[in-house]
């Protein structure tokens, strides 16, 4: 019987020819990831130990880039855990504040993940690095205190469930709006403790930059994993960042799913998720009249560099509506450069968009960007669960960077063709 | 731990993000504090939207006052409990505030996996929907041997999934600590 992606990764990674799902499997890990949050927890855990030295110094990869710049005096304390474990043990990819970025920006773009690799990170969206045809997946801080001692971690073996997108798209949709759809599709609960495997003729059109959106979201469908067999987009992406070997494993043909669910993409319109869910998706157009007080630009999931070019387009020579706050984040430091290069951030402080350095920052209401009671954001974030970005009794609607634009210029959502 | 868990249910609602269990403002505090540590009980939960907070009726706190405990130690969820972040401050949290137990349709995964690894609590699965059958405040008990839990005000009983290592595990205080007893580190 012949295997996906996921199950060919997993096996190879547990020394084992074949695996299936609902195995049980302990697995060399490539890379252990965490952040600011999650990390001074892992560290506690992992002292308290008393191991004296960490699995491996190259494959541990810490980031402080939630409440970094640190927003308090508290935040500031956590952050020095992660600074001063990673001198104690020399890890080599520790990223300080000036050199850090988004950490779902960051590494792939580093070339610290790569096709092939299975990845463990206590962020819940390091199923972004299924872009790559990696297996990356969330775990908490206990599960990362483990693998900074074994360099292992413990898995169920999960079902897939294939997705096979096809047709042209329609003007101004992006990854952003496939996986809003899909998931509006199959639920906040659809893909529970499964991978999600992403193909079809849509998807080998599609950009990087848009399979990591669409990976990123994998975790708000309840999946483990979401998973993109590597092509030639994939190996143009790692050839000049990889600093080591990788290997491309791909579906087999006779690889058996749970489901395979057809999506026809010619169908979807620009889409946006309402609060409180992010199944909550529907066409733009039948949002109703919403106005809205700030519109946020970047996180993990929509701060690449595509995305800050589509938001710039929609953007040139028009003014932010002036009663919202549009708050730009690119990912990492090499997207801010490049969006300076290009001319876009000249765009944004010239229609009054407020461009920050990159932090994870409002998008988990932690700071730089925090709703008051009632107010409304439209987001390119990844979630909009109650009080996500701030108040309880505020709200918040994702969408792609071409509607978020648009919207921050109409005061209120709409589709980027009717101000364009 | 007990076998037997005698205590109030906490009535909860579908989908339970880990926002609404304990939001990311309050990530700050320190675990290795005492008193910082009581800052995540006094937030557990405090985030739910008040009409659904305690069902049928919601409109009941889940932490009083200044209290970082609960009066109420076990949990009825819905589906998908603990859906969103990774952060392990989620079950933590529902711990410092007293929860032995958290009861539910489904789980997100990496709640559940949280909880057990960490040994912060007993995440049951239900063999049915419970949170329309059982109240907040309702006095519960729940055995943690035969798997079932009793609703003492309406005598009725409810069979829960089997636990597996995971008793084993939580019992232990979670993974190190269970691998450690076992001769595995």
């Amino acid at each position: 019987m012949g295997m996906t992606i996921s199950e060919n990764i997993l096996a190879s990674h547990c020394g084992k020819t074949t695996v299936s799902p609902g195995e049980f499997i302990e697995a060399n890990v490539d890379i252990a990831l965490g952040n600011d949050i999650t990390a001074p927890l892992a560290i506690k855990e992992f002292e308290k130990m008393n191991f004296g030295k960490v699995w491996d110094n190259e494959k541990i990869v810490l980031v402080p880039d939630h409440f970094t710049p640190n927003k308090d005096i508290k935040s500031a304390i956590q952050s020095k855990i992660l600074r001063d474990f990673a001198k104690k043990y020399n890890i080599k990819n520790y990223f300080e504040v000036g050199r850090v970025g988004i950490e779902h920006v960051l590494l792939p773009e580093q070339g610290l993940v790569l096709p092939g690799d299975l990845v463990i990170g206590a962020d819940s969206h390091t199923c972004t690095y299924g872009a790559l045809g990696a297996f990356a997946t969330g775990v908490g801080s206990t599960d990362l205190a483990a693998a900074f001692i074994t360099g292992k971690a413990w898995f169920k073996v999960p079902e897939s469930i294939k997705f096979i997108y096809f047709g042209k798209l329609n003007k101004w949709v992006s990854g952003k709006d496939l996986i809003l759809y899909t998931i509006g599709k199959i639920g906040v609960d659809g893909a529970t403790y499964k991978a999600m495997e992403f193909t079809g003729e849509t998807i080998r059109n599609l950009s990087m930059d848009n399979r990591f959106t669409m990976a990123n979201m994998a975790i708000e469908a309840g999946g483990k994993a979401g998973m993109f067999e590597p092509d030639e987009k994939t190996i143009a992406y790692v050839q000049n960042r990889a600093k080591r070997g990788y290997k491309i494993y791909k579906s087999d043909d006779d690889a058996v799913y749970a489901d395979e669910i057809e999506i026809d993409v010619s169908k979807i319109e620009p889409q946006v998720a309402l609060p409180h869910l992010p199944e909550n998706s529907v066409n733009v157009r039948e949002v109703g009249e919403i106005k809205i007080d700030q519109a946020v630009i970047g996180s993990c999931t929509n701060g690449r560099i595509e995305d800050l070019r589509i938001a710039a387009q929609i953007l040139k020579g028009k003014k932010v509506h002036n009663e919202v706050r549009a708050l730009l984040f690119p990912g990492t430091q090499e997207v801010y450069k490049q969006a300076l290069k290009e001319g876009l951030i000249d765009i944004f402080i010239e229609a009054g968009v407020a461009v920050s350095t990159p932090t994870c920052g409002p998008c988990l209401g932690g700071h730089m960007g925090i709703l008051a009671p009632g107010e409304k954001a439209i987001s390119t974030t990844n979630r909009n669960f109650v009080g996500r970005m701030g108040h309880p009794e505020s709200e918040v609607y994702l969408a792609s960077p071409a509607v978020a634009a648009a919207s921050a210029v109409a005061g209120k959502i709409i589709h980027p063709d009717e101000i364009n | 731990m007990e076998n037997l868990i005698v205590g109030k249910a906490y009535v909860l609602g579908d989908n339970i993000d880990t926002d609404q269990i304990i939001p990311a403002e309050h990530l700050v505090y320190s675990t290795s504090d005492p008193e910082e540590l009581k800052k995540y009980g006094h937030f557990a939960l405090s985030s739910v939207p008040i009409d659904k907070a305690g069902l049928p009726e919601g409109g009941k706190l889940f932490i009083s006052g200044d209290n970082y405990q609960s009066e109420y130690n076990i949990i009825i969820g819905g589906s998908n409990f603990g859906c969103g972040s990774s952060r392990e401050h989620a079950p933590l949290a529902l711990q410092v505030a007293g929860v032995k137990v958290v009861i539910a349709e489904s789980y997100a995964r990496i709640f559940y996996r949280n909880a057990v690894d960490g040994g912060f609590l007993i995440p049951y699965e239900g063999t049915e929907k419970l949170n329309d059958k059982i109240k907040t405040g309702d006095k519960i008990e729940v055995d943690l041997i035969d798997n079932k839990i009793k609703n003492l005000n309406s005598g009725k009983e409810y069979q829960l999934r089997p636990l597996g290592s995971v008793y084993d595990i939580v019992n232990s205080g979670g993974i190190f600590n269970y691998a450690r007893q076992n001769k595995m580190i």
